[in-house]
């Protein structure tokens, strides 16, 4: 039996979150839980953008927006956090995964608008430095060319031009060939060829008789795994021009670059990571937390005085369900959850209500300790982060990477 | 506005309009096809694919038990492509009634519908899926029939012949003078553009809207709408043809489709034809009655439910609509003082060709053509239009034959890019605004786990980068194709398929921010049920 001071179940955004914190707090962290929601990430972090949702009212003030979700929904789990610890929670795990190699920038008290893969302008908190100066082409509409490549299926530079050509005239494509690599082509494996040098100036040259009067250059996201700032900065130089990317459509790179970053920087902080293995077994005392991960010959058991239940939603597997009703996957938790199956989903897909199913879940008290059916604390040392959490949609608020950094700091100085 | 001409216009592209496309055809006939959507986007689409032996017809309905045995026993000899022969049976449970079971065989007999009674255990070695609370089992001629296959072959034929095809074209009125309709005036759905139809003769193959159609020309046709719900299995849960040996009722019938199954059906009486969607009050109950059958129907992976509406034409009081025949209505409008106008409706899938066949005979008998019919001894040939709807079709192609370039849109069904190539430029005119839609009939795409979560996306980009879709109109049209998926998707969101739809929302809002900026693209009725949000992004 391994002992620890915390378990973090789940290795999505709170996960990571949560073991980081707190591993940087001096605690000893295991951390278990099948990649699942990071894979498909594009990266961004959003704070909070959209609320009321059904109104589909966009904010350019995260902080006012807090303010009124707050005011209007008592349940929300950012009604558990204060914008102090919003702020110092994204300040913590931005810095560090921007000594890991990931940059990430954005507007003090501003969301910003950014290009995404269908060629929506999507408003978020914060983004990987990588698209930034895409963010700065947007704004001043400026002669842009966007280069997508032969054989990668999740970006047509096309479609972006078509849907953006009333607002962004000045946006030309290219498609062009991705030096080295022919057929079908996978975000990882040009982002891993981009560390060699000779590959980029063959891109640059590629790229270099379409650019015309273009002022800025936008690529999909494939510019490298764990240097992006080298590839990007040296593209510049060869291109004469800033450089930016746009997130393909999921799983893109963005969910293996956070996972290599969390890689490089957990375990020199003492995290123990149990990758792919989900919680087959939990029991708890008085004195904490028993739990198997994984099943068979390579289970293993750990012991921990704390834990935190980071495990996601449906597609994360901290939630399951049947025909008849929704639970939770490692205590069985009461999960908050509407009457029956009829009145999980809308009619209607893109419904701006949302779907009621999105607001089920955990809920806890004001440290986001999980309730039991009696509506008491389930375990003074056991508490709940991220997507999991009950009376919230992150998908239609844009709030996702932001509640679950906030939740996960908040759950870790509760500890 | 633009104006076409044709002796024959045959209204609605279910496969009876298909059938009659090409029958027209083979008898030299020159004639139009118009549909308000897509093939089979009615009944012919939102059915089993059962080719029926006859055997659940001969209690109640003994013509209809024929002719579903004589027209089987036809399509298997000249449309094997879109035939699987696999076989049915007939089986009773513990609780059924054993008065209905005692008789079976002897109305088979009576219709001569071949029957064999079998062991018990015999039929469980057959279906190891089958119940252990078997009273009864009898093996039948059923079969399965890929309707979409079957509509495309029969359309891609009469094209090969010089007659045409127009989707998303609607007929809105008609001009009827001196007892005959003039011009018919329709309304392209996708553009809004007015086309008027000059015409000799004009066949109403509209199935469920079949009554609305026939008020156009003045005439009058008393449809029931009985709406039935299907749900499809991941998995191919048995190789035959399984039928509840019962009074006709819901859930009695599994019939298997390539790599899953189809498990079904209801009956419930609707207002009207249009929206109908499967509801999951509906797939639960159908899922908890058929447990009785097959009890892995309460465990297995559900990929997604559809509904149809039957066309019923009402020759009585109201009352349970499974009592009105499922035989053919071909009714001649000259009774009522329209000349050259024609309905036929009703019916059933398998006995499709026969109805084509006496509506064409009518057709040419007011025509004045006297060739005969040529589709009851001549094959049906496969075509290049209706292949890529056979599940298995895109592997296979993809590891037979690929180009060294192609890359896999739909990974759920390996669907390449050369395949959505070659169904896009094979619609050539009948392209119109809504070719993902379109793609989805005539393929895979869509039709695996991911329901069009990820494919949608990618075939959009494609449409983008082919310069078919311009400005936000291919986004539209990708939520369109999106809410178009939902209907059947959402009533089965448990388990697996909840976390895919949750890996979609993500993906379609989370990521993709879909729910602001444009509004569905169609306007045709479904619309009425797409969320009416006007062009509006962050700002």
């Amino acid at each position: 039996m391994k002992n620890y001071d915390v378990m973090v179940i789940g290795s999505g955004f709170a996960g990571m979150a949560a073991a980081l914190f707190a591993a940087e707090r001096g605690l000893s962290v295991a951390q278990t839980g099948a990649t699942g929601g990071i894979d498909f990430s594009t990266g961004f972090i959003d704070l909070l953008a959209v609320h009321p949702i059904a109104e589909q009212k966009v904010w350019e003030d995260p902080f006012a927006a807090l303010a009124a979700l707050r005011r209007d929904l008592p349940d929300h789990p950012y009604c558990r956090v204060s914008d102090d610890e919003i702020c110092r929670a994204l300040e913590q795990f931005t810095t560090f995964l921007g000594h890991h190699g990931l940059c990430y920038r954005g507007r003090a008290g501003k969301n910003t608008l950014t290009l995404t893969a269908a060629g929506t302008m999507k408003p978020t908190y914060l983004l990987p430095c990588t698209a930034w100066n895409g963010v700065k082409a947007w704004e001043m509409k400026a002669p842009t060319l966007l280069v997508d490549f032969s054989g990668l299926k999740g970006l047509s530079a096309r479609q972006i031009a078509e849907v953006r050509k009333d607002s962004w005239p000045n946006l030309k494509v290219a498609r062009i060939k991705f030096p080295g690599m022919g057929g079908e082509l996978y975000p990882e494996h040009m982002a891993w060829s981009m560390a060699d040098p000779a590959r980029r100036a063959e891109l640059a040259q590629n790229v270099a008789p379409h650019i015309a009067d273009a002022k800025y250059v936008g690529f999909p996201a494939v510019l490298g795994m764990t240097d992006t700032a080298a590839v990007l900065s040296h593209l510049e130089e060869l291109l004469d021009r800033p450089v930016f990317e746009i997130p393909t459509l999921p799983p893109s790179i963005a969910g293996p670059r956070l996972r290599a970053a969390f890689d490089r920087g957990l375990p020199g902080l003492g995290v123990r990571t149990y990758t792919q293995k989900l919680i087959t077994k939990a029991a708890c005392s008085e004195e904490g937390f028993s739990f198997t991960a994984g099943s068979g010959s390579t289970s293993v058991d750990i012991f921990a005085k704390s834990a935190i239940l980071a495990s996601g939603r449906f597609f994360g597997k901290g939630l399951r369900s049947d025909r008849h009703r929704i639970f939770e996957a490692v205590f069985d938790l009461p999960v908050s959850q509407p009457k029956n199956r009829s009145l999980w989903h809308r009619p209607d897909f893109f419904d701006p209500n949302g779907h009621e199913v999105n607001q089920a879940g955990i809920e806890t008290d004001a440290n986001l300790r999980p309730l039991d059916a009696q509506g008491r604390v389930f375990h003074p040392r056991l508490h709940a982060a991220g997507a999991i959490l009950a009376h919230q949609d992150w998908m239609r608020m844009k709030c996702g990477a932001g509640l679950a950094i906030a939740t996960a700091y908040k759950a870790v100085a509760s500890l | 506005m633009t104006i076409l001409t044709t002796r024959v216009l045959i209204i609605g592209a279910g496969v009876t309009g298909a059938g009659l496309l090409r029958d027209l055809a083979l008898r030299g006939v020159q004639a139009l096809l118009i549909e308000q959507r897509d093939v089979n986007s009615g009944a012919s689409g939102g059915n089993h694919g059962l080719l029926h032996s006859g055997a659940r017809y001969v209690a109640s309905d003994v013509e209809a038990a024929v002719g579903c045995r004589e027209e089987g026993d036809i399509l298997r000899r000249l449309a094997p492509q879109c035939i699987e022969d696999t076989g049915g049976l007939f089986v009773a449970v513990r609780g059924d009634d054993e008065g209905y079971v005692s008789d079976f065989s002897a109305l088979c007999v009576k219709s001569g519908v071949p029957c064999q009674g079998l062991e018990l255990r015999t039929a469980r070695a057959m279906e190891p899926a089958l119940s252990e609370n078997l009273i009864a089992a009898f093996a039948v001629q059923d079969g399965a029939v890929d309707p979409f296959m079957l509509s495309l072959d029969n359309i891609a034929q009469a094209m090969s012949l010089g007659c045409s095809m127009r989707r998303n074209l609607a007929a809105v009125s008609m001009e009827v003078t001196d007892g005959r309709v003039t011009l018919v005036r329709c309304r392209d759905i996708t553009t809004g553009g007015e086309v008027l139809i000059e015409t000799e003769l004009v066949i109403n193959a509209s199935g469920a809207w079949a009554g609305r159609i026939a008020a156009l020309a003045g005439a009058h046709i008393n449809i029931l709408y009985s709406m039935g719900s299907l749900i499809i299995t991941q998995d191919r849960i048995a190789t035959r043809v399984i039928n509840r040996l019962r009074p006709p009722s819901d859930a009695d019938i599994l019939v298997p489709g390539g790599t899953v199954s189809i498990l079904g059906t209801t009956s419930i009486r609707v207002p009207t034809p249009d929206g109908c969607r499967p509801s999951v009050a509906e797939t639960d109950h159908i899922i908890d009655d058929a447990r009785a059958m097959l009890p892995i129907l309460g465990r297995t992976r559900y990929i997604r439910a559809y509904a149809g509406v039957r066309p019923l034409v009402s020759l009585g009081p109201a009352g349970d609509d499974r009592a009105v025949s499922r035989g053919f209505s071909l009714i001649d409008h000259a009774s009522e003082g329209v000349e050259n106008f024609m309905t036929i409706t009703g019916g059933k899938l398998t006995t499709y060709r026969l109805m084509a066949e006496k509506a064409a005979d009518l057709a040419c008998a007011k025509l004045g053509v006297t060739a005969p019919c040529r589709t009851r001894k001549e094959p049906l040939p496969p075509s290049s239009m209706g292949k890529w709807t056979e599940p298995g079709r895109g592997p296979k192609s993809w590891v037979e034959s690929r180009a060294e370039d192609d890359i896999v849109l739909c990974e759920c069904e390996m669907v390449s890019r050369s395949v959505i190539d070659a169904i896009v430029d094979e619609a050539k005119d009948m392209r119109g605004r809504s070719m993902l839609k379109a793609i989805g009939m005539r393929s895979r795409v869509g039709k695996g786990p991911c329901q069009g979560g990820f494919c949608g996306p990618r075939i959009t980009g494609h449409l983008y980068d082919r310069e078919i879709s311009t400005g936000t109109q291919g986004l539209a049209e990708l939520k369109t194709f999106t809410e178009r998926r939902w209907r059947g998707f959402s009533p089965i969101l448990w388990g697996v398929p909840l976390m895919q739809a949750d890996l979609q929302e993500a993906l379609h809002c989370g990521a993709m921010d879909l729910e602001f900026g444009p509004a569905p693209s169609t306007r045709d009725e479904e619309s009425e049920n797409c969320p009416a949000t006007a062009f509006k992004e962050p700002s």
